[in-house]
């Protein structure tokens, strides 16, 4: 089933064009990575699908419906949840408060003034951090978390509103690499899983080549190629303007890694 | 028709006049501004003074002889008199705050402001002191069939001139260039190696000699006054609002609009022009948020917010200290006299205004600086509908949270879509509206004078009963906005506070949440606004002002921000310090600017941060 269509999505930045007649697709349940060089659009493209950017033109359609310019709330609330480059957690919260605020906004109780915050949703609060190996850590104020666990901890945020879309923009940036393949893989058990539909941007190689049943590869703004891993990896243009020949080496180990 | 024409020509001449005045002042805001993040509030104090300044030496020098030379010459030395006051903030205080959060900024220039008015009133006195006439443009020049002051044409040339030498300065010198630098990016320039101290001095110099000049060039036109400063700053932030901060170019075209929206308003709306001026300001805030030319601020880093972590539940220690002070307060008139029963019913009063500002400040992380306009909405509902309608005082008591809650929910809809500094600007500006209204409205209002007669029904009119009355109501009031904080609601401000983009990405609408979060806020203000109406019988403008609002913001600082109970704390000590010293002192507000300065600079966690620092020392836990 079609998830996600997002056709011909247009961004200029005064007159800097940072997405250009950006159009691709994602099924429920599957992985689709964003590539490219820094500055490609990434981010731009993710921000226009997620609501934090209104695009130019071009439409944005999730299950059916179009959800184009549509505020990030909204958006969320049709079954979107993301994860930014820099994370966004609530610091002056535990984790545990954390995973409780997001699970009060899924259930719509925010505006609720007579209960006790802390009382509501703690078991399935620890439940999804307990998913995600951070159970240990739910009584610690969010702001003395090393950095990959701030991201992992922001993943179950995203999770908390049973996302049928999860938005990852750069998820394992600022992490170890025995800790961003172990994410990856979570993530994609995960996604696999509940049929969710991943779309991801990502710098590490490994990550996307091991995961990824589908790569879009960005370049100042434009899709330059799009298809499976193999053809990625053997399309020339790609390896001149992105890859390179290092890249290249990336892609074969961790294909051969992750594929025994 | 030559007539009608050329007295629209006059009017739009003296706008163009007030224009240039205008933007002398402004531009100096804006660059300060730009260079150091600092709204200084002090900027009208410098205005003030160089009209002081200007009064006192262009004088002496017209004595040596009366021509225009010495004149300007007199008003320049004012304006480098000033600009070197202003280095003198820079090293003393600036230096110091460049990192602390916004409110503390605002706070400690605030606190310059007071501290300046009562040095001004004691080595120039209480009396206005008018100028001396500019020697050469005292005459008056005819255009078309109108008379139009020499002076006036000069001011309009005035403008420009310096918009043209800030131009030159910025774009064909170094210190200029390295002005416009920080401006875009000031982290950068730290990094390149320039001397930022140097840089950022040199700028605090420029700013307040363009603020003397400004002060020192009305010397013909207005006397040199203790009020100057804050009619002048509120106006010099509109026109750095509208034309968006930083941006020179921007503040020109924000003072000629206002100039010619003032100048013609008058003569459609001559009561309102200060209304017409908020009401393009906030317009243009919602069209274009970051103003006219400004640029919009990068996303502030996310960092600890300073204000209410996580609330915990009282512990039974916390629980009994509650309890005695509630006891206290409630047999206070068993052994109290009058006058301290009076002292505590305001104490209450101002706690549940204090709280309802840390609701926003504290927990919402919704940087207010015009609360006490709901306060004296509330105050003003409740003090008419008893003198103009004849109700008693019960429903005018009810109506005091809803005038408090629609106003808040008017003008929040407005505030809500900003933040940070234009947030707060805003506030300010939407205080100061309804501060003009009541101040204008003489009919119905009273102007200046107020209303007297505002008494409690005859159940209440005792002093005694009508502490108790405060007492039930307010600590009511409290308590039901400190279990807002711990519900779903608070936890949701926090959660906007901390972060808006990962709360809009969990489904919350932060812009909702934080309209309501600002009505209710608002409401309870009001409600302790019409509390204050009936103890004291009367209302007048001061209770929408803004030194009410910053006496607010000065006690949820003393009590500490990020305790939820320290507001409470705060408006007790504020209040009554401030009861027992100002009978003693002439200079108050003196003593309240140096006070409120050292809260920034070396407490600024208030009672409330010290007293969690205590315990956590004495439970052997991290703080």
């Amino acid at each position: 089933m079609t998830l996600l269509v997002v056709e011909s999505l247009n961004k200029n930045f005064g007159g800097v064009v940072a997405a250009r007649n950006v159009s691709f697709s994602l099924m429920a349940g599957e992985i689709l990575a964003m590539i490219g060089p820094n500055g490609a659009g990434k981010s731009t493209s993710f921000n226009m699908v997620g609501g934090q950017l209104r695009p130019d033109s071009g439409r944005v359609v999730l299950e059916g419906q179009d959800i184009t310019g549509l505020p990030p709330c909204a958006i969320c609330r049709l079954g979107v949840g993301r994860s930014f480059q820099v994370a966004q957690t609530f610091l002056s919260m535990s984790v545990l408060e954390n995973l409780q605020m997001a699970l009060i906004a899924y259930a719509q109780r925010t505006r609720d003034m007579l209960a006790r915050a802390d009382a509501l949703f703690r078991d399935e609060a620890l439940e999804l951090l307990d998913q995600l190996g951070m159970a240990d850590a739910a009584a610690r104020p969010m702001n003395t978390l090393a950095y990959g666990d701030v991201k992992r901890v922001e993943l179950a945020i995203a999770l908390a509103g049973k996302p049928r879309l999860l938005l990852m923009d750069e998820p394992t940036a600022g992490m170890a690499p025995g800790e961003r393949a172990a994410l990856m893989r979570l993530v994609a058990g995960i996604a696999r899983r509940a049929a969710i539909g991943v779309l991801f941007t990502e710098h590490d190689m490994d990550a996307v080549f091991a995961h990824a049943d589908r790569i879009l590869v960005l370049v100042r703004g434009e899709i330059i190629a799009a298809g499976m891993p193999e053809d990625v990896r053997a399309n020339p243009e790609v390896q001149r303007v992105y890859l390179g020949t290092s890249g290249l080496r990336a892609a074969l180990r961790a294909r051969a890694a992750a594929h025994g | 028709m030559s007539v009608e024409f050329s007295f629209l020509l006059v009017q739009a001449l003296s706008g163009l006049a007030s224009a240039s005045s205008l933007f002398i002042i402004a531009s100096g805001l804006t660059l300060v501004f730009g260079v150091t993040r600092i709204v200084n509030f002090a900027h009208g104090s410098f205005y003030m003074l160089g009209a002081y300044v200007a009064v006192t030496i262009v004088p002496w020098l017209l004595q040596i002889e009366r021509s225009p030379t010495l004149f300007f010459v007199g008003v320049l030395i004012s304006a480098c008199v000033v600009g070197v006051l202003g280095v003198l903030m820079e090293v003393l205080l600036l230096r110091r705050i460049y990192k602390v959060p916004e409110l503390f900024q605002l706070l400690a220039t605030f606190g310059v402001v007071l501290m300046v008015q009562d040095a001004v009133l004691h080595v120039w006195g209480p009396m206005d002191i008018a100028g001396p006439r500019a020697p050469g443009l005292r005459h008056g020049v005819m255009i078309l069939d109108q008379r139009f002051p020499a002076y006036e044409l000069f001011l309009i040339c005035a403008g420009p001139v310096v918009l043209g030498l800030l131009w030159l300065l910025m774009h064909k010198t170094r210190f200029g260039i390295l002005l416009r630098a920080a401006t875009r990016d000031r982290d950068m320039v730290g990094a390149l190696g320039v001397n930022q101290a140097l840089l950022f001095t040199g700028t605090l110099f420029l700013g307040a000699f363009l603020a003397g000049l400004g002060g020192a060039l009305q010397i013909p036109r207005v006397s040199a006054s203790a009020q100057m400063d804050l009619s002048i700053i509120t106006e010099a932030f509109v026109v750095t609002v509208i034309g968006g901060m930083g941006s020179i170019g921007g503040a020109f075209l924000a003072a000629l609009l206002i100039g010619q929206l003032q100048a013609f308003g008058v003569l459609i709306f001559p009561k309102i022009t200060l209304v017409l001026v908020f009401l393009l300001m906030a317009l243009v805030l919602v069209v274009k948020p970051w103003g006219l030319l400004g640029r919009p601020e990068a996303a502030p880093a996310s960092a600890m917010p300073e204000g209410i972590a996580s609330p915990r539940r009282f512990r039974a220690f916390e629980k009994l200290m509650a309890a005695l002070a509630l006891l206290a307060a409630a047999m206070l008139p068993l052994f109290g006299d009058a006058y301290a029963v009076k002292v505590a019913t305001e104490v209450l009063i101002f706690a549940l205004a204090a709280f309802s500002l840390n609701f926003l400040v504290g927990n919402g992380g919704i940087v207010s600086f015009g609360h006490a306009a709901y306060f004296g909405l509330g105050a003003y509902a409740s003090g008419l509908l008893v003198t103009k309608l004849g109700m008693p005082m019960e429903p005018a008591l009810i109506a005091a949270p809803l005038a408090g809650g629609f106003f808040a929910a008017l003008f929040g809809f407005f505030i809500v879509r900003l933040q940070g500094i234009y947030l707060a600007m805003l506030t300010l500006a939407f205080a100061q509206i309804a501060y003009a209204v009541c101040f204008q409205w003489v009919e119905v209002t009273g102007g200046d004078n107020g209303i007297v007669g505002v008494w409690p029904s005859a159940w209440a009119s005792s002093r005694i009963a009508y502490h108790y009355l405060v007492l039930v109501v307010a600590v009511l009031g409290i308590f039901a906005l400190r279990h807002v904080i711990y519900a779903p609601f608070g936890a949701t401000l926090r959660a906007a506070r901390d972060s808006a983009a990962r709360a809009e990405a969990i489904g919350i609408d932060v812009r909702a949440h934080r309209w309501l979060g600002f009505t209710i806020a608002g409401a309870a203000a009001g409600l302790a606004g019409g509390l204050y109406a009936f103890s004291k019988g009367s209302i007048d403008p001061t209770l929408l002002g803004i030194p009410l609002s910053v006496d607010f913001l000065a006690m949820i600082l003393l009590g500490g921000m990020q305790s939820v109970m320290g507001p409470v704390l705060g408006a007790a000590a504020f209040h009554s310090i401030k009861d027992v010293f100002m009978p003693f002192t002439d200079h108050w507000r003196f003593f309240l600017g140096a006070s409120i300065i050292a809260l920034v600079l070396i407490f600024p966690r208030g009672l409330g941060g010290a007293y969690a620092a205590l315990r956590a020392r004495f439970s052997g836990g991290a703080p």
